[in-house]
């Protein structure tokens, strides 16, 4: 038997590439009597068809970055961009029916006379919250996301050059009701705002961390249904404390303005602080806390 | 995210051009805001028309860590912003596991 093909031995004429194991014979067992095993190596045989020493055709590439490096970039540039126009920016995030739209609308009503306000409101679709914040008097960009599911740094730089908020003004930015994508998508705000309200459950912290834990401040709105709601208020405390010792936590009721003062009082607090601390060390800070 | 993938690889593809894209590789943090099904799921589609139309995706997990203060010792998370599995402490933090990074790729 032929050790290379298998074949008969001597059953039928084909040619291992060596000059003396030719063989030869009248009944050939296979209808493709004649075949060739001579040794190559194919050196051309990648798609670039041709072989240079040291390079292989296939080869690989290291990049080693990380994923939404790009956003990042993005937001870097509008947080200096805010920044330079004096620009105090709010990202607000929370579910949908929140209350976010009715706190920010009677927050321009009793604040707009006292500083300028502009607002970035994004939705799915319709420009229904938008046309609510103009009827109260601030100038606003409605942002549609379409199938998307949150804001991104890009969208934002957009709607500035839309709105150009004058100096010293608040940028409220309604983010997409969604509790988990906003929180991986920096928009260069100076905080994240999230809203929860006493509808909700109190695990809501528990059960949505990272948002929780991307916040700044936490408001915890229609606290005029308590009596009708069962929210356990010291719980929903414990929980947001649980996964961000550092956040604020501010109970309000946008119906009624019950404690929204005490937001006010926070917005100005944090402006002041945000535009006395030295600009390049929030990035290095959130790099750290990250 | 799987766009901000694409973008990246098409643009190492005007640095230097190369043919196909035989296979992308993501880092992937156990805990990091991203799912690796959801992320298979979706990158053929979002692949398409690019010059990583038909690449496989390697996705490499990482398991999440913690380093306990209490503890003094390194210990595995499954969850975020939970107290330490062994002595039930607050004093935790998160060593691994919030990976997100696009690797490498192979290409021809």
């Amino acid at each position: 038997m032929c050790a290379i093909c298998g074949c008969g031995g001597g059953d039928h004429a084909h040619s291992h590439g060596l000059s003396d194991r030719s063989h030869a014979l009248a009944s050939p067992p296979y209808a493709s009597s004649d075949h060739s095993h001579a040794p190559s190596i194919e050196f051309g045989a990648g798609l670039a068809a041709v072989h240079i020493p040291g390079w292989s055709p296939q080869r690989t590439i290291r990049i080693e970055r990380a994923i939404l490096s790009k956003n990042d970039a993005l937001a870097e540039i509008n947080r200096l961009r805010l920044r330079a126009a004096d620009v105090f920016a709010l990202n607000f995030v929370s579910s949908p029916g929140s209350g976010k739209t009715s706190l920010l609308v009677r927050t321009i009503t009793d604040v707009l006379s006292r500083r300028p306000i502009a607002v970035i409101e994004g939705d799915q679709q319709t420009s229904l919250d938008a046309d609510r914040i103009r009827r109260a008097g601030a100038p606003a960009v409605q942002l549609n996301t379409g199938n998307g599911c949150h804001l991104d740094a890009h969208m934002v730089a957009q709607s500035l050059d839309e709105l150009s908020p004058i100096p010293g003004s608040l940028l409220f930015i309604e983010n997409v009701g969604n509790l988990v994508c906003p929180a991986a998508f920096d928009l260069g705000e100076a905080h994240k705002v999230v809203v929860l309200s006493v509808t909700e459950g109190e695990d809501k912290p528990l059960k949505y961390p990272n948002m929780f834990a991307a916040a700044d401040l936490m408001l915890l709105n229609k606290t005029d249904l308590l009596p009708h709601v069962e929210f356990d208020m010291q719980a929903c405390v414990e929980a947001a404390r649980r996964v961000n010792p550092a956040i604020d936590i501010l109970p309000v009721s946008a119906r009624t303005g019950a404690g929204l003062s005490a937001f006010y009082d926070w917005i100005e607090a944090r402006r002041l602080s945000y535009a006395t601390a030295p600009p390049g060390i929030e990035p290095l800070n959130r790099r750290i806390s990250r | 995210m799987l766009e901000s993938i694409i973008e990246t690889v098409e643009n190492e593809h005007r640095k230097r051009p190369f043919g196909r894209v035989r296979m992308i590789r993501l880092t992937l943090g156990a805990l990091a805001a991203a799912e690796a099904e959801s992320l298979r799921f979706c990158f053929a589609i979002i692949a398409e028309g690019s010059v990583a139309e038909g690449a496989r995706l390697d996705i490499d997990t990482v398991r999440g860590a913690g380093w306990c203060a209490d503890c003094e010792a390194s210990v595995a998370l499954t969850e975020r912003y939970a107290p330490c599995p062994v002595c039930g402490g607050a004093r935790l933090r998160l060593t691994a596991g919030e990976e997100l990074q696009l690797t490498e790729i192979e290409v021809e």
